[in-house]
């Protein structure tokens, strides 16, 4: 696929993207600090750290709500961190989750975690699928012309 | 993007920033920041490695810490630089994601040059150029 045509893809994805409220104007900052301050990689760096660490916790959320008594302070504590990261990146959707997850913290209800947690990590992967392919479609952009990026 | 130069550093050398942050995200983010406006930085992910890199890096211009840490607070960085005769000229500027006036005010009393809520923009970054490094 020529270049252009790499470019408009990705253009229309990173515009679905903010259409569907996955992320904000945070996220476009660090994409304007990339481009303005001419630290190629630095949005890749980020958005990377970023699925790990969430992926992560996710998966230490839903550790802790196995156990048979539940302890909500380490809940919340990792959802706080969840939503940390989430505001970092301008992951908006995955922010606005994590704040109504801590409220089920603070009522201390199994329930409203579980639930919670369904939609946090339904989010979290559907944003993930979509930064992998907004960074392979950068990745074969490179690849036409190392300069552009 | 704007840059800062600032007193106190190195001739032709730029600003020395030590941040401080438990969250990986959240240290690349504020390090790409500070590095567009042309800081040096150094990023640590707890209040005892900087307090370990203090003690061998003299040359610091400012601190940048997260207020919520595990083990050591920013809270508790800052006092502890602000106790020490040798560190406690250099301004530290804290971080956090809740808006909580008695932790913003606990932290300006005990000398924090500012209070920053995350996530921290180019523009708050760009104030304390002209704020802390005057």
């Amino acid at each position: 696929m020529a270049a252009a045509a790499l470019r408009d893809q990705l253009t229309a994805l990173l515009s679905s993207m903010f259409s569907q409220g996955l992320v904000d104007e945070q996220f476009q900052q660090l994409q304007m600090l990339q481009d303005e301050g001419g630290t190629p990689g630095f949005v890749s760096e980020v958005v990377t750290l970023f699925c790990d660490d969430a992926d992560r916790i996710i998966n230490e959320i839903a550790t802790l709500l196995e156990q048979p008594v539940v302890n909500f302070d380490k809940v919340d504590a990792y959802v706080h961190q969840l939503k940390g990261s989430s505001a970092s990146v301008g992951a908006q959707k995955v922010k606005f989750t994590c704040m109504q997850f801590r409220q089920f913290c603070q009522d201390k209800s199994r329930d409203g975690c579980l639930m919670a947690l369904a939609v946090v990590r339904n989010d979290f992967y559907d944003l993930r699928n979509k930064f992998q392919t907004m960074l392979q479609l950068e990745q074969q952009i490179q690849a036409y012309d190392p300069k552009q990026q | 993007m704007a840059t800062c130069r600032s007193r106190g550093v190195e001739r032709g050398g730029a600003p020395h920033v030590l941040a401080v942050d438990d969250s990986s995200v959240d240290r690349a983010v504020i390090s790409g920041i500070l590095r567009s406006s042309q800081f040096r930085v150094t990023a640590v992910d707890s209040g005892k490695r900087a307090l370990e890199l203090l003690g061998s890096e003299p040359n610091v211009s400012m601190i940048i810490t997260d207020y919520w840490m595990p083990e050591m607070t920013g809270y508790e960085l800052l006092k502890k630089v602000k106790e020490s005769s040798r560190l406690k000229e250099i301004p530290v500027v804290i971080m956090s994601s809740e808006n909580v006036s008695t932790r913003i005010n606990r932290c300006l009393e005990e000398g924090a040059e500012d209070f920053l809520l995350k996530p921290v923009q180019p523009s708050d970054v760009s104030r304390l150029c002209s704020r802390v490094l005057r």
